[in-house]
């Protein structure tokens, strides 16, 4: 249970800022390791984007729409046994848009199958091409970008390059220019068994992460910003929040890259080199939803759990970010998400730019909140006739909904492209003591990357503070 | 500690990290990761186990040391040599 922020003490070993799922393990481990560690989450809950909300019954799922297999192994060392056991597979995953409509588990077995009967391929180059993806690691060359990749083995077919691209473009916000580097990591982390999900929902798990929390002694307090990183002398010396100062050994930011060193430190605590990496970094985009809720005893048919839809004649990752893109994907949620609740919600998510939805004066903005709910409304129609008649709850989040939660730049909701990950990960050399945690990269994000880069920075926190 | 002590320590620390793992046909010679499935997030709980129960500080250019049984116990025997 979280504690007042009254009730902290004067010092600690380790301050985390922030309870995304990369703030967490990192508590996690950490604690674990036997240091005194503080967690501060400015919102009212903890999990960050691993979040929930309820509306009249129903329990909407923010970033619940699917992770890689990898989470298995991922929960079973740095989280809990039952957390592990609690990762089911979502099977039915669906593609439909003007090229082409089918079905598939999402998994190299079934994916080589579709490209070698649906799109007339070869097996021996879909062989190819899974070896050079399924090899790519994060030092290799990044020179060569996705579109390259996807020209070389299957040259102009626009068709196979949506089958590839689409479910990866919503999974991390990645484009066509971004190095196949970080395409390769991500995709072949979900064709090594498929898609899958978490029973009971972001809430169960949450809850199950604060009870390990608390077992290993982590100090919560939640409804806490921290304005301020206090460095003296290159050295972190502990936080500033609610005009309160908590002192410390390390600090581990787990707010936005460019939140950190923009907001949270001052600048003079970085070099001027620093701070030229810094610049370039580039944010990735943010997202637009719409919740749907299908009233108590009513109930809806099985037509998949994930489905890639789209209008467009053909994958264009500017499309997708249109505040009118004809692209989006649906989550499904029946009644096996939460055994035992017998209820029916839908997510539609779209990719978005902050920029087209920040700038809209507010009547504007609520209109355009609401020909969003209309469009997906009608969208999902031709997948489940007359749904309208049965929903009972709508609502839409935009970038400025995802920037209010979670403090971060543009409400981005995949931190930043490549060259993030290497300003996050020297941050501790130029101010002893702060390390960055968080979606960085692309590769460091979505549920696994973010947990996997909680283990990493605990490691180089333990290290730094056992020297 | 001996040789011989600090492959056992290592396979205890592996043993933690994934119980269900299968020492029997080991070759000491050969990579853990390809014969006992391991990735490089297991390596990294391993240096953090040794930092952890020993005090070590092992170098990330060092993690190659760490590749097989017996590259561990070459590696380690000196900075374990007190222990
Ligand atoms: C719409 C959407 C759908 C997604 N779907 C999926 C999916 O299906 N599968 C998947 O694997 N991933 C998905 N993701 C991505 C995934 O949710 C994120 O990559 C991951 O949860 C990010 O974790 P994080 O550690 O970077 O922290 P975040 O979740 O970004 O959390 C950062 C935390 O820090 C807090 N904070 C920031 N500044 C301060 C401060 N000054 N003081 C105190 N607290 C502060 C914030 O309040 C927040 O709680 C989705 C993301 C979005 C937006």
């Amino acid at each position: 249970m979280p504690v007042p922020f009254t009730q902290t003490k004067e010092t600690y070993d380790i301050i985390v800022v922030g309870s995304g799922l990369g703030g967490l393990t990192t508590a996690n481990r950490l604690a674990y390791c036997g240091h005194k560690v503080l967690l501060l989450e400015h919102h009212h809950r903890l999990g960050g984007l691993a979040t929930w909300f309820k509306r009249r019954g129903h329990i909407f799922d923010i970033s619940l729409h699917g992770f890689p297999y990898g989470m298995v192994k991922t929960c079973k060392k740095y989280w809990n046994k039952e957390i592990m056991q609690s990762i089911v597979q979502l099977k039915n995953i669906v593609f439909d848009n003007p090229q082409f409509s089918l079905q598939t588990t999402f998994d190299r077995e079934d994916f080589t199958h579709i490209l070698e009967t649906v799109f007339k391929i070869p097996v021996a180059t879909v062989n190819r091409f899974f070896t050079v993806v399924s090899g790519m690691n994060f030092y290799d060359d990044q020179t060569m970008t996705t579109r390259e990749l996807f020209e070389e083995f299957f040259p102009g077919r626009s068709d196979i390059h949506r089958f590839l691209m689409e479910p990866i473009t919503y999974a991390n916000g990645s484009t066509l220019e971004d190095p196949a580097i970080t395409y390769g990591i991500v995709f072949s982390n979900f064709m090594n068994k498929g898609v899958f999900t978490f029973e009971g929902g972001t809430d169960k798990l949450i809850g199950m992460m604060a009870d390990e929390l608390e077992r290993n002694g982590v100090t919560i307090c939640t409804n806490v910003k921290v304005d301020k990183i206090i460095v003296e002398k290159g050295k972190v010396r502990g936080i500033e929040a609610h005009g309160k100062t908590i002192g410390s050994k390390a600090v581990v930011s787990n707010s936005g890259i460019t939140n950190t060193i923009y907001n949270l430190t001052e600048r003079n605590a970085f070099s001027e080199e620093f701070l030229e990496k810094a610049a370039a970094i580039r944010i990735n985009n943010s997202s637009c939803q719409v919740y749907m809720g299908i009233k108590e005893g009513e109930g809806i048919n099985d037509v998949g759990d994930l489905l890639f839809t789209s209008t467009a004649a053909e994958f264009d990752s500017t499309e997708l970010l249109d505040r009118e893109t004809k692209s989006k994907t649906f989550s499904i949620y029946y009644p096996k998400t939460r055994p035992g609740l017998n209820r029916y919600t839908i997510v539609a998510s779209m990719n978005s730019r902050y920029e087209d939805w920040a700038e809209l004066e507010e009547d504007r903005y609520q209109e355009e909140k609401r020909s969003l709910i209309a469009r997906s409304l009608r969208d999902l129609d031709r997948y489940l006739p007359g749904v309208a008649q049965k929903i009972d709850w709508t609502e839409a989040a935009t970038p400025k909904t995802f920037n209010r939660y979670t403090l971060h730049t543009s409400g981005t909701s995949f931190g930043t492209k490549f060259e993030g990950l290497d300003v996050s990960r020297s941050i501790f050399k130029e101010v002893a003591g702060l390390f960055h945690v968080g979606s960085v990269g692309i590769i460091m994000s979505g549920w696994l990357g973010a947990i996997n880069y909680g283990v990493i920075v605990s490691n180089d926190v333990d290290s730094y503070l056992r020297s | 500690m001996t040789s011989e002590e600090i492959k056992n320590l290592i396979l205890e620390i592996i043993e933690d990290i994934d119980d269900e793992a299968d020492f029997e046909s080991l070759n000491p010679d050969e990579p853990l990761r390809d014969q006992l499935d391991l990735d490089s997030m297991d390596f990294l709980d391993i240096v953090m186990e040794l930092r952890k129960r020993h005090q070590l500080q092992i170098p990330e250019e060092d993690y190659p040391n760490l590749a097989t049984l017996n590259s561990c116990a070459v590696y380690l025997e000196p900075l374990l040599r007190n222990a």
